[in-house]
């Protein structure tokens, strides 16, 4: 059990475990305190300044974020003191912002923006701080989403996300100054990279600075999981139509707390893939061949396969369901016992599969039932 | 797996043996990462210097196919130096002293020799892991795809047992599976010897309970695996497949045999949502549903039942499974597969699967249950044997394991080792290839080579070269790397425009009949069209 300290926030008394900064202290209680770097299961950093609170007895301004709690700590969020300083260090942060926010991809789910709206800005001091916007090329090497460095506000999650949750170091800071960048390494485009696009920083980055390349916003989401490999993520389908234009990570599932690799989080566009199957389809063999085949269908008159087998030498021809499960039955029965085997598939559900498996010892009387799990 | 996979990140060791985990399995590769960010101490043991080896304490470097030599020198180690967990031993384990005899008959200098790791590195790694109080040993398929995996994973569970590194939360033995529902397809019974719930087909007992639901005989000889079927195939003895999302040309070992073996069936049914490689060899071919277009439960490799809920309708004409399976039993005058929904199959699953009998759909709505959960007031099982193992004795058996070698050894026509791989952007065959970005990210096959081969060979990074086996060959680009050590080169299998899998050796273990993927003998030439310019005797012309 860990110890609590109470502290009083904007009077109000707070209890919170030892060691808990000020921010998590504050929300817990319910007390709002603006943030932007700030990303819940990151280390803080601090550096953007907005979370600044005062802390009685204490000269300087403390960044919520960063400073633990202590036993009698008396806490004030909001003044106008406080709401000046943060002003001054939003203006500062919007003044090489490129905010054409009309036009922007993010405008609405913007934190930034929320912020501006939420603080506000001095008009007149923003214009005489703002520099000429940024022009940095916007890299779109990768397929799945861009890097506008023009709307980039440095406040680093990306670069802690990529460090501590993925692991692989793809980005830091580079250069000094004005010129700081989130930049990979080299400054290369991200495809020759190490990035593996897996898209936690573009989830996390709370403007448009990584931007997915394809916005479509979902009109229902559908809970689920994830068909690629076996850690079973959960992940919700957005689906607008009869297509799914979305996929993001189920916080609540154990396996991955909302995360997503590159193939659960991009991967299911196989689904709308031009190339699947739309019709059952039956090899159109010329009767003498078919008897070749041992297909004897004097036995079992069920005519299925009269009507849509053309003489079309080894193509394939398309067929009604109707048909073709009329075939597939007629044409197994001839193969009941050990002369029949199945291969089931580790990508269908256990349902699918308890049924293949019934399928095969109770009607085609055989054991012969694998699947991929050798390979 | 023993353990949930949540738990990793909480364990004070991890040993990773054989899994390219940051890339098959990237989330569990995150929960590494967290593990080491906590603290814990990582041990990687795998030939490639993987992407985990950079922020690991010890990276053993052994040689494709040593696993057993390694894991016994470390073993031995535990056992000379007292790290011993006795009062585990005591307790809960047998077979000891068997073990204890095949385990010192081999001393560190000769695993040296074969591993290729120094003997104080491999010491150091069997201190670090038995040292802590909870470690996780994960590892897949570079630790079962062996002409002798099933040794390689008993070596793995000695050293679990020695140390009592199994049975609490975070401590165990995790082989990471590899497809979404290839956990659940073993539960269900998709396999040649046992029923639902890993029920021996052999026990007339089990049979008789099945025969009373399902209403008919059953055969009581175990079936085929899958190599097998295909052996079965080629020489005539099975004359009907029927295949249900699978892609075997693709992914069986030595695929130009199992195009032959095909080729002599007289009826192949393929049931797939795209016309794959075996589809475009089938008699018929019926269009199933994706995972977005039907309900159903998936089983991930902590063992946890998870909901698969349909998004859209589905696609064209196609229909899910587990109708057009229920369809073709009905037309066939079969009973019992008048089913309207997955849920009514769960509940006939739940009745004869003991590990499932706690699983409706109901209580998996929000978040998936572990199984073994025997009943619907059972909370499911985070983690395995926290009391006894499910040998008959309910003791952790020791196995005394020696080192055998691949089957296939590198020769004087063959001097390189191929050991294949997956990547991070790709997924099998099938799947990730139909997504257009990710063929961008990566869209050809890559014959990874260490400089010093390439420069023996003169191959430069890009070339096109040939790559031959005893079996068969194919052209690829080549990748000059470090990642693989000298005198080895790795593939991929995604590219069915480079069937990597015609090279591979289908030696089986004998008792899993896993093909050996990780070890076959190969030689790189250089496809280059010389030009007759380039060769000195001129074109003809002046």
């Amino acid at each position: 059990m860990t110890n609590h300290v109470s502290l009083t926030i904007n009077g109000v008394n707070v209890k919170a475990p030892e060691g808990a900064t000020i921010l998590e202290a504050a929300q817990s209680a319910g007390i709002y305190i603006p943030t932007l770097c700030y990303c819940p299961g990151l280390t803080s950093e601090g550096t953007c300044r907005i979370c600044l609170v005062k802390v009685e007895n204490k000269k300087k301004l403390h960044p919520a974020c960063r400073t633990p709690v202590k036993e009698g700590m008396k806490v004030i969020t909001d003044d106008a003191e406080i709401e000046q300083v943060r002003r001054v260090t939003l203006e500062l942060i919007l003044s090489d912002h490129d905010f054409n926010c009309l036009l922007c991809p993010k405008s609405g789910t913007c934190r930034l923006q929320a912020l501006v709206n939420r603080i506000g800005f001095d008009e007149q001091r923003l214009n005489r701080l703002n520099r000429v916007a940024k022009d940095l090329p916007i890299d779109t090497s990768n397929p799945f989403f861009d890097f506008n460095p023009n709307k980039c506000i440095q406040c680093g999650i990306c670069i802690r996300t990529c460090r501590e949750i993925v692991g692989v170091h793809a980005i830091d800071m580079a250069y000094r100054g004005y010129d700081l960048k989130v930049s990979t390494f080299g400054d290369k485009p991200f495809k020759e990279s190490v990035c593996v696009s897996c898209g936690e920083c573009v989830e996390r980055c709370p403007v448009a600075a990584l931007i997915p390349r394809k916005i479509e916003y979902p009109t229902r989401e559908v809970k689920t999981t994830c068909a690629y490999c076996g850690v079973g993520c959960g992940l919700y389908l957005g689906v607008r139509g009869n297509t799914i234009v979305k996929v993001r990570g189920d916080s609540e599932n154990p396996v991955n707390r909302g995360e997503l690799c590159i193939r659960g989080r991009f991967g299911y566009k196989f689904v709308h893939s031009p190339d699947r199957l739309s019709s059952p389809l039956v090899r159109a063999y010329d009767p003498l061949e078919r008897v070749a085949h041992g297909i004897d269908e004097t036995v079992k008159p069920g005519k299925a396969l009269t009507a849509p087998l053309v003489k079309r030498e080894g193509k394939f021809v398309e067929v009604n369901w109707e048909q073709a499960i009329k075939y597939v039955a007629s044409t197994l029965v001839h193969y009941k016992g050990d002369h029949f085997a199945a291969i089931s598939s580790a990508k269908c559900t256990n349902e699918e599969n308890y049924l293949f498996q019934k399928f095969v010892r109770a009607v085609m009387e055989t054991n012969n039932i694998d699947h991929c799990a050798r390979l | 797996m023993t353990n949930a996979i949540s738990e990793i990140g909480e364990t004070g060791c991890v040993f990773v043996i054989g899994s390219h985990t940051a890339a098959a399995h990237p989330i569990i590769g995150r929960q590494i990462n967290r593990a080491v960010r906590n603290g814990a101490k990582l041990i990687v043991a795998d030939p490639r210097e993987i992407a985990l080896c950079r922020m690991a304490d010890i990276w053993l470097r052994h040689r494709s196919g040593t696993d057993v030599a390694l894991l016994n020198a470390m073993a031995r180690v535990i056992i000379e130096e007292k790290h011993l967990n006795t009062s585990f031993m005591k307790e809960r384990c047998e077979g000891f002293e068997a073990f204890e005899v095949a385990v010192m008959a081999s001393d560190l200098s000769l695993a040296e020799k074969v591993t290729g790791v120094p003997a104080e590195k491999i010491a150091e790694a069997a201190r670090m892991y038995a040292s802590v109080s909870s470690a996780t040993i994960l590892y897949a398929m570079g630790i079962t795809q062996h002409s002798h995996g099933t040794d390689n994973v008993k070596a793995v569970a000695n050293l679990a047992l020695l140390t009592g590194h199994i049975g609490n939360p975070s401590t165990g033995v995790n082989p990471l599976r590899g497809q979404n529902n290839v956990q659940g397809a073993c539960d269900m019974g998709a396999l040649p010897d046992v029923l639902p719930g890993y029920q021996k087909v052999q026990d007339p007992e089990i049979r008789k309970q099945f025969e009373k639901a399902w209403g008919c005989r059953l055969n009581r000889s175990p079936g085929l695996t899958l190599t097998e079927i295909f052996e079965a195939a080629h020489s005539g003895k099975v004359k009907a497949l029927y295949i249900m999302g699978e892609n075997p040309a693709v992914t069986e070992a030595d695929t130009s045999f199992i195009e032959e073996a095909i080729s002599h069936l007289e009826l192949l049914v393929v049931q797939d949502i795209f016309l794959t490689e075996t589809a475009q060899l089938a008699d018929v071919v019926l269009p199933a549903a994706s995972f977005a277009e039907k309900d159903g439960t998936f089983t991930n490799t902590e063992r946890r039942v998870q909901r698969v809920r349909k998004a859209i309708e589905p696609v064209g004409n196609s229909r899910p499974d587990w109708m057009i399976i229920c369809d073709i039993a009905q037309n066939m005058g079969a009973k019992g597969f008048d089913f309207d929904s997955p849920e009514q199959i769960m509940e006939e699953i739940r009745t004869l699967t003991p590990i499932y009998g706690g699983i409706t759909y109901e209580r998996i709505d929000k978040v998936g249950l572990q199984w073994p959960c025997p009943d619907t007031e059972h909370p499911g099982t985070p983690y395995l044997y926290p009391e006894r193992f499910t040998t008959p004795s309910g003791r952790g058996q020791f196995s005394p394991i020696s080192y055998t070698p691949p089957a296939e050894m590198t020769s004087h026509e063959y001097p390189l080792i191929l050991t294949t791989r997956r990547s991070m952007f790709h997924y099998h065959s099938t799947l990730s290839r139909k997504v257009a970005e990710l063929n961008d990210l990566r869209g050809e096959e890559q014959v990874e080579i260490n400089p010093v081969d390439a420069a023996a060979l003169e191959i430069e990074d890009g070339e096109t070269v040939k790559v031959i086996s005893r079996r068969g060959a194919v052209q690829a680009k080549a990748k000059i790397s470090r990642i693989t050590p000298p005198g080895v080169v790795s593939m991929t299998f995604h590219y069915p425009e480079t069937r990597t899998n015609v090279l591979t050796h289908a030696a089986l273990d004998p008792i899993a009949k896993i093909p050996e993927f990780k070890v076959c003998a190969v030689k790189i030439e250089r496809e280059i069209e010389y030009g007759a310019e380039y060769l000195g005797w001129g074109t003809g012309k002046d």
